[in-house]
């Protein structure tokens, strides 16, 4: 079986192991009517006001962002990083080229505030 | 005792192909045994890790700990999954039902698929993936999306902010966990992990990169939510962050993942750092095991000494230091690297 064969089975297999958790909890657990009241959501004990699914800050969509560039560029790095000895001097020169490029990004962010957490 | 999994894998598959199973068959049984041996490794770790933390922050706070079931309280865990699993089942009413139901479940998938690839001894590992890193980062960092999915799901507000910070935490330590990962990289030479423990036959990479095992450790406590990173389940003012709404088996599927993820990435630290499973006299799985525990009593230890850090402190540490300080590491491995090829070695 190729590698790639074996992780998709892995996965089927591992897919059985939360639904027989849940089977074996259904199997053993108090079945119970639980009145209004205890199905709202939980809020210290005092009935919520309004919807839970609020707004938030704009400050974690920023970060979402900066994220977004750098987890692409970790992806660029990967692969360069496996060939870097057997590439020599080509692979330095382009490593300080794209770690540059990279601080240079990072510096922007920085600069236009992206970090800085209200 | 070396090679006892290993030849009882053997004398299995043999077993199979002379009752005139093909190949392909054979791979599979085998395949569904190490997956069962795994769930059992993972279920046994967390059911003592779970021991072993509630033992040691007593030990730490100079109180007791667990000490009525049994000896030392060894078997309070196996009394709390009881108890567990004899929970009522309660989703609230305004909840979004299909994805409050999956979100543990994934959880859960993610944290095990992750052991596909660790090499827990030698020749121990259940798929020698030639990306294994990669995968292991990639697969590692779904975890994200499952407590965004809890959190948002539950309709509640102690659990949306407490996703909300979780993912804006999780995905801003990726970063460094990734890059710190790449000075490994560098060095071995390969995405294999086999292949990485191997390159550390003579010297284990924490001598070469220290500074990439002190980010790569700063950044995994993060993505774990442990303490003294765990501002999205700070119970004082979050009750539970993302978890405030699941009960019984489903809240225990969230908590047997998380110790599942402590126990993955503590593995991948020592493989990737410590040698993996090198080691003299006892054999290779035991090594593993061994060094495994060490690095988690490092975790626990951390999180019952440092108090809780601020969010905005947490972030600027993850974006201000840990990521540059991460680029700074590649590019001194690279120096590093073409210097001593100059000098030959």
């Amino acid at each position: 079986m190729s590698d790639h064969a074996a992780l998709g089975v892995f996965l089927i297999l591992t897919l059985v192991f939360p639904v027989a958790a849940m089977a074996a909890a259904w199997l053993f657990r108090v079945k119970s009517a639980p009145t209004r009241e205890k199905l709202l959501p939980y809020e210290c004990g005092v009935d919520p006001k309004g919807s839970g699914w609020m707004r938030f800050r704009v400050n974690y969509f920023l970060y979402a962002l900066v994220f977004l560039v750098f987890d692409i560029e970790t992806i660029f790095l990967y692969p360069w990083a496996v060939k870097f000895q057997s590439l020599g001097l080509f692979a330095f020169v382009e490593m300080i080229v794209f770690i540059a490029i990279l601080a240079l990004g990072l510096w922007y962010a920085w600069k236009e505030g992206a970090l800085q957490w209200y | 005792m070396e090679n006892l999994f290993i030849n009882i894998a053997r004398t299995l598959s043999d077993w199979l192909l002379q009752l005139g199973l093909s190949h392909f068959w054979t791979d599979l049984v085998l395949l569904v045994v190490q997956w069962t041996a795994i769930i059992l490794i993972i279920t046994l770790n967390v059911i003592i890790l779970v021991w072993l933390e509630r033992k040691i922050s007593g030990f730490i706070q100079q109180r007791l700990g667990p000490n009525r079931l049994g000896p030392f309280g060894c078997f309070q865990t196996i009394a709390d999954t009881l108890k567990l699993l004899t929970k009522e089942d309660i989703i609230p009413s305004q909840t979004d039902k299909l994805i409050f139901k999956t979100a543990p479940m994934f959880f859960i998938i993610v944290s095990v698929l992750l052991y596909a690839v660790i090499p827990m001894g030698k020749d121990m590992v259940v798929v020698d993936l030639n990306v294994g890193l990669f995968y292991f980062i990639s697969v590692g960092s779904l975890t994200t999306i499952a407590i965004l999915m809890a959190g948002w799901s539950s309709n509640n507000k102690w659990s949306l902010l407490g996703a909300m910070r979780s993912v804006a935490q999780m995905i801003s330590y990726e970063i460094p966990l990734a890059f710190s990962l790449l000075g490994v990289v560098m060095i071995a030479g390969s995405l294999n992990l086999s292949a990485i423990v191997a390159a550390q036959s003579n010297i284990w990479f924490i001598v070469l990169q220290p500074v990439a095992f002190v980010t790569y450790f700063i950044a995994a406590t993060a993505e774990l939510n442990r303490g003294p990173f765990d501002m999205p389940e700070a119970e004082q003012e979050l009750t539970a962050g993302a978890y405030t709404e699941y009960t019984g088996m489903r809240w225990a599927l969230f908590f047997l993942a998380e110790y599942t993820n402590l126990v993955a990435v503590s593995a991948l630290a020592a493989t990737l750092f410590f040698g993996g499973w090198q080691g003299p006299l006892l054999p290779s799985w035991m090594w593993i095991i061994i060094k495994t525990y060490l690095i988690m009593l490092v975790f626990m230890w951390m999180k019952w000494t440092f108090p809780r850090i601020r969010m905005d402190h947490l972030m600027s540490l993850s974006w201000k230091v840990l990521v540059p300080v991460s680029l700074i590491n590649i590019l001194v491995t690279g120096v590093g690297i073409e210097i001593f090829k100059g000098m030959g070695w």
